[in-house]
């Protein structure tokens, strides 16, 4: 997995490439919280390149949520594909997450 | 089914096109080509579709995830044994670790409010989620999932 950021109206914007699992997710744990530490507020995680995000995954995008949050902070998801968006109805992430069709989307809302 | 050969042959061996039997390192990164393999002999028995794809490559890498970590707790010594086993009706996967075992009713129900925000614990539900059967031995360090062909495919979870 790669994954890079930008910055775009004010929201920093991570696009992950390949998949998010419990080998790597330290990583982008890493990188959003630098971000948080840094001042940042507004995250959102784009996953129209990553076909597949493992429990710890979803462990940690959970993890990010609730200290972002607590940072005063919002973190929205975009572009999960069918079988993404079926584990997180399954764990009821869904109910938790703001997730967006797309890109676009998710930015106009915040 | 069991017309066909029922012996555990190593993979690579006698083994017949519809049984695999792996032994794995304790380590992560193994577990992608692992599940990719077994992926490849269910397809090889005409297997194929969203229930291949997502509840049994879920489910299976959510096991050896398991196995890996909290089974052997990534100790180098030990290993992962995996079985695959395809006949008409259905994909039977066992997986096995080395370590002690533990208690499968203890870990709680990450969907319910209080444990929604927790890191952890959502991969053996997920197994029991996508997979159709999920059995554990008593003492908690091998499980055993049933995924059948024949049944109407799930496009989106129940609500």
């Amino acid at each position: 997995m790669s994954f890079h950021t930008s910055k775009e109206s004010g929201v920093v914007v991570v696009d992950v490439d390949g998949q998010l699992i419990v080998g790597n997710r330290q990583e982008l744990k890493q990188k959003v919280l630098d971000e948080l530490e840094g001042g940042e507020r507004k995250f959102l995680i784009d996953f129209a390149n990553t076909g597949y995000i493992d429990s710890s995954g979803l462990g940690v995008l959970v993890s990010l949520s609730k200290k972002i949050r607590e940072q005063g902070g919002e973190l929205r998801l975009s572009n999960l594909n069918e079988d993404l968006r079926t584990l997180f109805e399954l764990t009821k992430l869904d109910t938790l997450f703001n997730i967006a069709d797309s890109r676009e989307e998710a930015l106009a809302s915040f | 089914m069991t017309g066909e050969g029922a012996s555990n042959g190593q993979e690579g061996g006698g083994a017949s096109p519809s049984e695999v039997a792996l032994q794995l390192p304790s380590d992560l990164r193994v577990i992608e080509a692992a599940v990719s393999h077994l992926v490849s002999r269910c397809r090889a028995c005409s297997f194929e579709g969203p229930r291949l794809e997502l509840n049994f490559r879920v489910g299976v890498t959510e096991a050896l995830a398991n196995a890996v970590l909290y089974g052997n707790q990534s100790d180098p010594r030990k290993t992962v044994r995996v079985e695959l086993r395809v006949d008409a009706e259905q994909v039977v996967v066992c997986v096995a670790d080395e370590g002690k075992g533990f208690d499968p009713s203890s870990v709680p129900d990450p969907t319910r409010p209080e444990n929604l925000q927790s890191p952890g614990g959502r991969g053996l539900f997920l197994i029991r989620k996508l997979m159709d059967e999920i059995e554990f031995n008593e003492r908690g360090n091998a499980v055993r999932m049933v995924l059948s062909r024949n049944v109407p495919q799930r496009r989106r979870a129940d609500r």
